[in-house]
Formats: structure tokens, sequence, C-alpha cells
């Protein structure tokens, strides 16, 4: 099986992270040969594999080495549950220097070192937040990630954060072969959740490729630093990350995205009840005045 | 070859601009103009000051190169760091011929180029740390210097270094100015900009520094602002105040300090020699310290003399004496001058592309030895320049903004001037079309052209590139006519 590479956006907070260590740990169960590669300067993608607090980043131990060229590959990989080979990019604290440049430094070093071996079936990019600049586009340019999950829920920041997100995908599917792969639902338990992500992946030519439930046993997995898949085989929530394993394995539906405008989501929200219909007369009005 | 008429200029700029696509063409039309004196404002007839064309030869520099290498670079006893990764430093480095008296790397640093060396580490985590080290470092093993300067290049204002906050605190702790620039390459459309970003670091960080200190001062007291003493420029300037009795209090900033320049808002008049570098500092010290400015020209005899006077019609009959006795010790020998090389150079004609002043302000040196400038313009001028040029011009003449080197071949290609004066990058080709040329910017390894010892040099530096006996030998000897070698052949 060819090398397919996967990256995972979605609005900061939506759980990107915890989704993307159980989805590969159950790839891993499966037998999957899979690596992590974490672009987020705070470094937590790959706790629950490895069990540890964050692992050492490749532009932490370049700034310790001097430069990235000082580095060696073993310096940065670990090995973690299941055999899933994990990678951290790093960069700085926040408020300083520059984490996008952090992002394609560490991208540029993995591809150098060979990291992307013929054995591996999957590499997962788990990127931060939004498409802020070019470093956090840099999974997804040429000869990349080539599938993008969005994880977002039916919060309707976390929405809006998916419909740009596609926006920045329509830009490097144009010119690349990158594809929008489909939503995954990370349930906050609104009101009609699955009915209203799969509208808008309608609305965005993709699918709703798993809606994960809430459960608290991810959260007690996590306290252990483990993935539910590890910490409790037989808990239900560990099958819904099987099936959603399965179901990108056998995934076909590869997408240029077609993004809607903000009136669009806006009155999608309506229809699904979550926004009020726009009253525009209280726009601009002072609480005095609208009390007048 | 006699001069073009109006209508040949411009039927030759149209046909010029003929090559362009058409939003080329529509872009740099604005850019040339045939001159007419009877215009007032250049803005009639001339677009400046805007971004260049992608897909063009331009020679324009960055917003760092106009703060580092021109206005604060000179300032000799302070140490300018090129913030970021190495080349923007070390590619400038001491290329602008700013003389100075001093011991290098003791009291001076002027040719010496100090950077934080970036590496991909220190773009992703920050060079803040780094920049805090460096200035600890320069204070340790440069002891003497009087200062440093923070010049920004491009990343810097890409990732966000709080540069103000580390000059601040380091400012503190060495106790000296440490003067933050944001001189990212980047910002604006040419080295304009960075002139004007240092302009205003110079009014913020430096100016303030001595506002409640006493000042002996002087009622002649002036300071010398804009020139940057390429080959001693400033000093062969400095002597023709002094002469007429005036004091320069600070020289801005070619063999400067930064000491003069906190004292300068204590001059009665300033002199602005450099008006498009500098013009901005002038306008704030008129405002804020009440203190006049005017500009002056130092090339050639006649500009001297009329600056001299102008200089002198700010000051009392002891300063107004001064200038004429200044003017009349130098006539016989600027006499003896124009005696020797007049003859050599009379009616010669002239094409100018160089930025700052020099496109106007060398016109009048030209015209004291019989020459004639048949075509100028800036690099990175703006309107008020094209302004005051547009006088000194003759009618009909070519004017060209951010020329294109294209362009400027293909004028010169038809004006067939004697001479070219402009930069490095256009001095090869136009010497291998076989045009006389000199290099405007650092004088061509000469200098200094300003006042009268300058103007000695300015004319025999022009005479030995006009009639220099290479221009005779153009044509290789197995190209020429073959009527030596039938000549050879009959006998």
């Amino acid at each position: 099986m060819a090398l397919r590479q996967c990256a995972i956006y979605g609005k900061g907070g939506i759980g990107k992270s915890t989704t993307t260590q159980n989805l590969v740990a159950a790839l891993a169960e499966s037998g999957k040969k899979v690596m992590i590669v974490g672009c987020d300067p705070k470094a937590d993608s790959t706790r629950l594999i490895l069990h540890s607090k964050a692992q050492n980043s490749v532009m932490e131990l370049a700034a310790e080495a001097g430069s990235v060229e000082d580095l060696e590959l073993e310096d940065v990989l670990s090995v973690g549950y299941g055999g899933i080979k994990c990678v951290e990019s790093g960069g700085p604290e926040p408020g300083v220097g520059c984490a996008g440049r952090g992002v394609i430094t560490a991208i540029n070093f993995l591809e150098e070192e060979g990291a992307y071996d013929d054995e591996l079936d999957f590499v997962f990019y788990d990127v931060l937040g939004d498409v802020v600049c070019g470093g956090f586009a840099m999974p997804i340019r040429e000869n990349k990630a080539q599938e993008i999950y969005i994880v977002c829920s039916g919060e309707m920041m976390a929405m809006y954060a998916a419909n740009n997100i596609a926006k920045g995908i329509v830009k490097y599917a144009n010119s690349g072969s990158v594809r929008l792969a489909g939503l995954i639902c990370n349930s906050r338990q609104t009101d009609r959740e699955d009915e209203l992500i799969e509208a808008l992946a309608r609305m965005l030519g993709t699918q709703m490729i798993h809606f994960i439930p809430r459960a608290n046993s991810v959260q007690h997995a996590e306290i252990r630093r483990m993935t539910v898949i590890e910490y409790d085989p037989t808990n239900p929530q560990a099958d819904e990350y099987r099936q959603l394993a399965s179901k990108i394995v056998n995934n076909k539906k590869f997408v240029i995205p077609t993004p809607i405008t903000m009136d669009e989501l806006e009155a999608l929200l309506m229809e699904f009840g979550i926004m009020e219909v726009e009253d525009t007369s209280i726009i601009g009005k002072k609480a005095a005045e609208l009390a007048a | 070859m006699s001069a073009l008429t109006r209508e040949e200029t411009e039927a030759l700029i149209q046909e010029v601009l003929e090559v362009y696509p058409e939003k080329a063409r529509k872009d740099r039309e604005k850019h040339l103009a045939v001159n007419d004196q009877s215009i007032e404002q250049s803005k009639k007839c001339i677009t400046s000051n805007r971004k260049s064309l992608p897909g063009v030869m331009t020679v324009r520099g960055c917003a760092y190169a106009g703060s580092k290498g021109v206005v604060w670079g000179p300032i000799k006893d302070m140490i300018h760091i090129s913030h970021g990764p190495v080349g923007c430093g070390q590619y400038s480095r001491a290329g602008r011929r700013n003389y100075y008296v001093g011991t290098t790397g003791i009291n001076t640093f002027g040719t010496m180029n100090f950077t934080s060396d970036f590496q991909e580490k220190d773009i992703v985590f920050g060079g803040d740390k780094k920049l805090a080290k460096l200035i600890t470092e320069i204070e340790l093993l440069f002891p003497l210097n009087k200062g440093i300067s923070v010049q920004s290049e491009c990343p810097i204002g890409l990732i966000g270094d709080d540069i103000e906050a580390v000059s601040k605190k380091a400012a503190k702790e060495i106790d000296k100015p440490v003067v933050p620039v944001r001189c990212e390459g980047f910002r604006g459309v040419s080295q304009s900009l960075g002139h004007h970003i240092a302009n205003d670091a110079i009014r913020d960080w430096v100016l303030p520094r001595r506002d409640t200190q006493e000042f002996a001062g002087t009622p002649y007291d002036v300071a010398v602002i804009g020139d940057y003493n390429i080959g001693g420029d400033a000093w062969s300037s400095r002597i023709l105040l002094e002469e007429m009795g005036l004091r320069v209090i600070a020289q801005w900033s070619g063999d400067g300090t930064i000491a003069e320049m906190e004292m300068t808002p204590n001059a009665k008049l300033n002199l602005i020699h450099c008006y498009r570098s500098m013009n901005y500092i002038a306008r704030h010290m008129e405002e804020k310290y009440s203190i006049p400015w005017m500009e002056y020209n130092f090339f050639g005899p006649t500009k001297v003399a009329e600056s001299l006077r102008a200089i002198a019609a700010h000051f009392d009959d002891k300063i107004k004496e001064g200038a004429e006795r200044v003017i009349a010790k130098y006539q016989a020998m600027m006499d003896e001058i124009i005696a020797k090389y007049k003859p050599r150079l009379q009616g010669k004609r002239v094409m100018l592309y160089v930025g700052g002043l020099r496109p106007r302000h060398v016109i009048g040196a030209y015209e004291d030895l019989g020459m004639e400038v048949v075509g100028t313009g800036y690099e990175f001028g703006h309107n008020d320049d094209y302004d005051r040029t547009i006088k000194d011009m003759g009618n009909a003449t070519l004017i060209y903004d951010d020329v294109t080197g294209f362009e400027f071949e293909e004028f010169v290609k038809r004006v067939k001037p004697d001479l070219i004066g402009s930069g490095i990058k256009e001095k090869y080709i136009f010497q291998k079309m076989g045009v006389p040329f000199r290099q405007m910017h650092s004088w061509d390894y000469s200098g200094p052209y300003h006042g009268y010892d300058g103007f000695a040099i300015f004319a025999r530096d022009m005479d030995m590139t006009i009639n220099n006996p290479c221009w005779g030998k153009m044509i290789a000897p197995w190209l020429k006519p073959a009527e030596a070698e039938t000549l050879k052949a009959a006998a």
C-alpha cells in the first residue's frame, strides 16, 4: 500500500490531538504502520502515544544543537504504542518568533532525513488551529498531505473555522493534489449535531466521515496519558475510533471543497435553530437605548 | 550631435515605450517626461515614488539600505547592528566610502559589520535574546562605542521581535543610547522610506536626549545635514563654512558622531545638502525647536558662491563679509581650473541617473565646465525633487524616474551623450557600449566633489574620463577596416 499522508485541521480546542491519537492508535492496532507529525508549538500531539508530557521537538533540539543540520532523525523520532512513530515540530513560546517557520523547517528536515520510509502506511499531521499563515499550510503543500480531515462540532465557531479551512484547501487544491477528505464530528452534544454537520459537509461538497459521541472514557484515558484504544480496548468509545479508522482506510471521497459564504453559513445555523433570525433593528444600539 | 527638439524627445519616449505590454507602458509612461521649464509643479508631468514594475530592471534599494546604508551607517562612533541574517550587513559593509577620522575597531566602527547572523532557530524562537546578548558582547569587546543602533532586516518585521523593549533595557544596562530602527526591507517602494524611518528614529531616540542640557552656544552655530562625506565631501564643505565665520556644531551623518546629533537642536540654522534623505528631520527641528533650515548646493563654483551668499543672508554683516572673502579667496583657483578644463569639455553632453540630490545638484558644476546635462532622473526621488529639477534642466531635455535598464540604454543610444554619470550597475554596460562613464554615487573611488577643493577634483575626473584615449580604441585591431592590410599587400 502506498503511503497516505493526511492532515487534521480544526478550530483550536476542538479535540484534534485527542481524536488524531485515538484514530492513529486504532490504525496501529489493526496492523497499520503510522507516523504522527505534530505541527503545533505546544507539542502535545503525541503525548497519549508516548505516555509523556511533551516530546522533545525538532526545533527545540535544533536550537540546543545549534542548527537543524546538526540533528539526526533518531534524535527527534520516538516510537510509542503500537509502533507508532512520533515527531513534534515544536516552536516558540506564545508571542515570540515564528511558529509557522518552525513547521516548515521541521517538515523539510523529516523529508531530507528520510523519515517517510516505504514501510509507512499513514502519516498524520496534527496542525494547530486555523491555517493562519504559510507555515501552517506547509503540510498541505505539494507532495505532502493529500487528504485533509477537519475536526468540528455543532458549535457555530467550529463550523465557521471548518469553512475557513476549506477556503485554505481550495487554494492549494487548485495548484496541487490536496483534497478535502471529510469532516470528523467530535460531538459537543448540541441539538441535531449529526444532521447539522452532515448538512454542512454537503454544502462543502464533502462527507461527515464519522460522528464521535462524547464520552468520559476519553478523559479517563487522557489523564493516564493514554488513548482509549490502549487504556480500555473493550470500551464502546474505542470502537468509535476503530470505525473512524476503518472509514478512513476505505475512504475514496476526496474533493476540492466548495466553501460557503457567511450568509449561507448563517442561514444554515438559523435553519437548525442555533442562530436566531437576525433582528437588524438592534444593531449598534446600546443597552440603555434598547430599554428606552 | 545637436540637441533633440521637444517633438523628437517626445517621439523617442513613445518609441521606447512601444516594446512594453500595454499595462507596463501605461505605468512607465507616467515616469518619463520632456522637461518644460514653464511647468511649476512636477506632478503635472511626472509620477514618482511608486512601486517598480515586476520584470523591469531597476536599481533601487530597500528601506534597510536607506536607513543602515545611508543615514545611520556613517555615524562613526556608534555600532550599527544589522539585525537578521548575515547578508544585508555583509554586502552593504563599507560600500559607500563615507570617510571618517578615527581608529576603526577602537573608537570608530564605520567599515565594520556587526550582525546578529540569524539562523533558523532565531526565526522560529525569536531573536530578542540574541540581540540582548549581542549588545552585551559589543559593550565588552568595544567599550569605546558611544551607542548602538538596531537596523531591522526583513524577518524582524515578520516574526514580531520586540526590539524596542530590548533596546530600552539594554540602554539602561550599558548607560548609552540604543536605538531600534524598524527599517525592514520590504517596507515602502525604495530606499526612500528607509531614510524617513531613520529620521524618525533620530527624532524619537536621539534628539531629545540633551533637551535639558546647557549648551555654550554662539550666534553662528550651524549644522550640516545630509552630507555623507563621500570621499571627504563634508570636509571640503565644512572648511568653507568655518572660513566664513560660522561654527559647525554637527555634521550629519558623514564623519558624524552621536554627540553632534544630540546637540544639533542648539543650531541657529540647519543646512541641508541631501534634501531627499534628511528633510524630515530638518522639518521636525523647525517645528519643535524653531530652527530654520535651508537647502544649499556645494557642487561647482557658481552654486557654491550662490549658496555661501544665501547662507550668509541668514546672519549678520560679519558672516556676509566672510562669505565674500571666501568666494574671493578661491576665485583665482576656480578661474584657473575652468581655464584649464573648459576648453577640453566645452559643449560635452551629459546624462545622469543617480539618487538623492545629485540628479539636480551636479548640473551647475557641469555648466561651470561648459557642459550640458541633457537627461536626468532619480532612483527614488519624490515629486518635490522633480519640482526642484525642472528649473535646473534645459527645455526639451529628458527626465526619467526609476528608469529601467532598457529605457536608459535606449535613451543613451539615441541621445548619444558624451558622458554618463550613474551607478555601479550601469557603469560597465555603458563603458562596453563605448560611452565614457563616471560612477556618481561613490565618485568612482575619487572625490571629494563638494566645495571649491572638490570642484578641482571633479573637473579633473570628468576630463580624464571623457578625453581618455581608450575611447578611440573601441574597435579590435582585427575588426578594423582592411585598408592597413591592403597597404601592406601592395608594398
